[in-house]
């Protein structure tokens, strides 16, 4: 099951399978990393790091609120806990001890949900986070990773286990197309520029950079030129970025597989509102859930295509 | 079947039926290409035995009738048990099994209350059902009625700290018109329950949680049968049925490997399962 463009990216791994092969790769190298999941190491992929470092896993059983309160503990006795289950179950089920124990005393934890957005497909929409980044938000000492693919996934779990403070990665289920070459420059509060132009900006994360990359290659058929930015962290967001954008192309649309009213589009939109206000449009999941489906066809349903962020930015033009 | 009278059949007529639900359970996911067969090939007899053995009292012409008995499935990624009974039991053309976890069906991948006649809450973040499972105990004891309310968890879902909160409240409010059914089939998502986490004893958990509690072969029809008419007569405390069951009960290569949680069977599985479960 993969997500598929129609312009010729190449086909990559999950985000997940990324995280799961770089996490094994940072546990050779640091040996402060403590994994923790919820009976989940299969589909998360820590089960990676746990068949190198058995003695640095920890499978808690499926309990996810436990599993946060044990990863606080963990990083209060100086260790890197990197935690995990899916999206919905770590920051719902463990919200409470996510706010009380681990950002509110700002302890170096890192959160992992996988299998976040409606391309999870057939499980449907009790195993779709689409809250998770809002959640995340509501985190003030969090930081908000939300990577593309497989090579900026690989660069992006280094960069949250270099970094000092609690953080949350949103990683998906299904194979995505690369947007990026090999070792691609990743930093994190930084967007990268992944297409220039000055009529529009398109700012994405997650699996709709591809989509908005897709849908800059489908405006520039009718002479429109798009930035693409990959916003993919949402906190802290490259205001810098967002503001140039605004004053140089006058437009954006902002585009996730999550709620639209409650993710990177918000504060995308605070940002350009304070600084350099300027026309602007949303895709994402309206206000409802999914359903069970194939990822494509639920993709198209609920709004998340190319073809949906092309709509989006000729209202706008 | 008259308005209110639970369907009874027979220990053989539950036995063969349970034969029956169990082919639709490995066809509808071989169909759909994925789902949790294993985990609803074990607890097929309680289910049989709960909505064909005149355990429980509803009506598929009026699924939210008052009187009706509730059967919550907890461990919501079981749905494909959770359909075909619902199937059989008439409140939707056993047809729509084939549609199971296609966009547009109300046969989604975890149980969707909204979508589906006869779904009693939405499933599929484990840990939850029990506590649903209590809120309609207290409804029916402040309306003085005698629903009585049927949860069944899983063994790995013991894990979830929620349950134990609920098991407490429900002993110290002595709901006797719930029972908890745990499908004990000694497999979670990951491993052996008793690998990932070994929570044992889990009999005398509940005893001393104070439900009452009994422990018996999930597979023997009789014996569940016995154990479920038990339950609801228990008064002044809930009960607990600790079911030992065989994840994937009735097909060899999916009961000795538990590797095959969350994977429907392919083409060439779903024929060998079928020959085991004595269809072709
Ligand atoms: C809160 C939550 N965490 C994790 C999961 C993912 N998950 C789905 S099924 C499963 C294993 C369930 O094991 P068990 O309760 O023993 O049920 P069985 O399949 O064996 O009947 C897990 C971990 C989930 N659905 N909900
Ligand atoms: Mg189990």
């Amino acid at each position: 099951m993969a997500v598929k463009p129609d312009i010729e990216f190449k086909m990559g791994k999950a985000t997940r399978d990324a995280f799961g092969a770089a996490l094994r790769e940072a546990g050779k190298t640091n040996a402060d990393i403590v994994v923790v999941d919820g009976d989940v190491n299969n589909s998360t992929r820590t089960e990676w790091f746990a068949q190198e470092f058995p003695e640095r896993f920890i499978n808690v059983g499926i309990a996810e609120s436990n599993l946060v309160g044990i990863g606080a503990g963990l990083a209060a006795c100086g260790k890197l806990p990197v935690i995990a289950s899916f999206a919905c179950f770590i920051m719902c089920n463990g919200y409470d001890q996510l706010r009380m124990s681990v950002a509110f005393p700002n302890l170096n934890v890192k959160v992992v949900g996988s299998h976040a957005g409606i391309s999870i497909g057939e499980d449907g929409p009790s195993q779709m986070a689409i809250e998770d980044v809002a959640l995340a938000l509501g985190l003030p000492t969090f930081t908000v990773i939300v990577p593309a693919d497989e090579p900026s996934t690989l660069k992006a779990v280094s960069a949250m286990l270099d970094s000092v403070g609690p953080a949350y990665m949103r990683v998906g289920r299904p194979d995505v197309p690369v947007v990026y070459g090999d070792d691609p420059d990743f930093t994190l509060g930084k967007a990268n520029e992944l297409r220039s132009g000055n009529d529009i900006t398109l700012i994405a994360n997650g699996i709709m950079v591809s989509a908005a990359l897709e849908a800059a290659h489908a405006l520039a058929k009718a002479g429109v030129e798009a930035r693409v930015l990959d916003m993919h962290t949402a906190r802290p967001l490259d205001v810098e970025a967002v503001t140039r954008a605004a004053r140089e192309t006058g437009k954006i649309v902002v585009a996730e597989e999550h709620l639209v009213q409650c993710g990177l589009g918000s504060v995308v939109a605070m940002a350009a509102a304070e600084h350099a206000p300027c026309a602007m449009a949303f895709v994402g999941v309206e206000n409802t859930y999914a359903e069970s489906g194939d990822p494509d066809a639920l993709l198209e349903k609920y709004g998340l295509t190319a073809q949906h962020i092309v709509a989006k930015a000729q209202s706008l033009l | 079947m008259t308005v209110g009278e639970p369907m009874k059949m027979s220990i053989a007529e539950l036995e063969e039926q349970a034969r029956v639900l169990r082919r639709d359970i490995i066809t509808c996911t071989t169909i759909a290409g994925s789902g949790h067969p294993s985990s609803s090939l074990s607890g097929v007899e309680i289910m049989a035995a709960l909505y064909f053995g005149g355990v429980m009292r509803y009506d598929p012409a009026e699924p939210h009738w008052a009187k009706r008995d509730r059967l919550i499935m907890s461990k919501g990624h079981a749905s494909p048990l959770l359909y075909v009974v619902l199937a059989h039991a008439g409140y939707f053309s056993t047809d729509l099994l084939e549609t199971l976890r296609q966009i547009g069906s109300p046969l989604e991948g975890h149980p969707n209350m909204s979508r589906l006649p006869g779904v009693e809450a939405s499933t599929g973040s484990l840990g939850q059902g029990l506590s649903i499972g209590l809120g309609h105990a207290f409804a029916a004891r402040i309306e003085n009625a005698d629903n009585h309310v049927f949860v069944i968890l899983g063994d790995g879902e013991q894990d979830e700290g929620q349950i134990w909160e609920a098991a407490m409240t429900a002993a110290h409010y002595k709901l006797d018109n719930v029972t908890a059914i745990v499908d004990h089939n000694k497999a979670q998502q990951t491993g052996w329950v008793r690998d990932v986490l070994d929570y044992s004893p889990l009999a005398e958990k509940w005893q001393a949680f104070q439900w009452d509690t009994q422990e018996i072969d999930g597979h023997d029809m009789e014996a569940v049968l016995d154990a479920l008419q038990r339950a609801k007569a228990t008064q002044g405390r809930p009960s607990c049925i600790i079911a030992h069951t065989v994840k994937g009960k009735g097909v060899s290569f999916v009961e000795a490997d538990y590797s095959y949680h969350g994977k429907a069977l392919t083409k060439e599985e779903e024929q060998r399962a079928l020959e085991e479960l004595g269809w072709q």
